[in-house]
């Protein structure tokens, strides 16, 4: 469909479903199921080398460099100044590789451990730091939509509300906000990017997505921590297909009460 | 001489540049990035940038994440 390329962050991505490499129990079946879902931008973090000597195996040998997109992310990190070193070295090793994902990151400033709710304010610090240094900053953010427009008027290239927390896998918990979200962000600028980003649990939560007029979903748990991840991947990849078809297709209308499919007149036993 | 790498201190020869400590260590050049007291050190300086007693290096390289 002509539609169909979601334009973020200076790309042409073909598949709106971006998934994390985080938490598979190998590198095998991260691969596999990242080939199952159909996406073409990964997200991957930045830690220390552990340097372990030997056949300590790295995660590039498992990640076709042509095939994806790399989005480093500056998980972990819970203030500003953190996230945004974290990004330098994210641009700097994607440098080294290669791969065309240097320019971008996807900014995550966490303000708590135990719920991963972003910190609104070393989020915006962060932003106005890394775009006046060049990225293009992808914003993991709350459902607020107050927040949401914050981050856009300082320069979020997209705004990634989450669903509900990391790895929760709860779904959309407040489909009304990401709604307001969208329509504000999305204001005289209907191509603006806003991606479901957190929360995501089972396959429905993707098509919820996308039927609410999200651009795309990110996900990482609710694919790597199912019982089988590329067959978990597979149902992403129809689950956004179906959520896209059914958001052109015009839906019915919502009603209170009943209207009957089969025809009023003809039925038997009524006195004419 | 003692530096600190990846929090934990390491002895190292006096005057050794970021690429001999990167190949010390084993490491791949290109899959790894490097922070000298909180400043990138960007690779195509790491011949030319000899390290000091007590410095603090973060090397880091991409791993899964979310």
């Amino acid at each position: 469909m002509a539609n169909d390329v979601l334009k973020m962050g200076g790309f042409e991505i073909a598949s709106r479903l971006i998934v994390g490499t985080g938490k598979y129990e190998t590198f095998e079946l991260m691969r596999d199921a990242l080939a199952a879902s159909g996406c073409e931008v990964v997200t991957v973090a930045v830690r220390r080398e552990r340097m372990l000597d030997g056949d300590g195996r790295n995660i590039l040998d498992f990640l076709d460099p042509d095939r994806y997109t790399l989005l480093p992310n500056t998980a972990g990190c819970f203030n500003a100044e953190d996230a945004v070193r974290t990004a330098r070295l994210g641009r700097e090793l994607l440098e080294g590789i290669g791969n065309k994902g240097a320019a971008w990151v996807k900014l995550e400033v966490l303000g708590d451990k135990k719920t991963l709710l972003p910190d609104p304010v070393g989020s915006l610090e962060a932003l106005g730091t890394l775009k006046a240094e060049g990225f293009r900053v992808l914003c993991y953010t709350s459902d607020d939509p107050i927040m949401a427009v914050r981050l856009k008027e300082a320069g979020a290239d997209s705004v990634m509300p989450a669903g509900a927390p990391i790895g929760s896998g709860q779904g959309i918990l407040n489909p009304c906000n990401i709604r307001i979200i969208l329509e504000q962000l999305k204001e005289g600028d209907p191509e603006y990017p806003v991606i479901v980003d957190a929360g995501v649990g089972t396959a429905s939560d993707v098509t919820a997505a996308m039927e609410l007029g999200a651009d795309g979903v990110l996900l990482n748990t609710g694919i790597a921590g199912a019982d089988n991840p590329v067959q978990m991947a597979r149902a992403m990849q129809a689950a956004m297909e179906a959520g896209l078809l059914a958001r052109r297709s015009g839906r019915i209308p919502r009603k209170l009460y009943a209207t009957a499919s089969s025809p009023i007149e003809g039925v038997i036993g009524v006195k004419e | 001489m003692r530096i600190v790498v990846n929090g934990k201190g390491r002895e190292v020869a006096d005057e050794i540049t970021i690429a001999e400590l990167i190949d010390d260590l084993s490491l791949q050049p290109l899959r790894v990035a490097v922070e000298r007291n909180k400043q990138l050190v960007p690779r195509a300086s790491h011949v030319r940038t000899t390290l000091f007693e007590d410095d603090q290096l973060e090397i880091v390289t991409l791993v899964g994440g979310g």
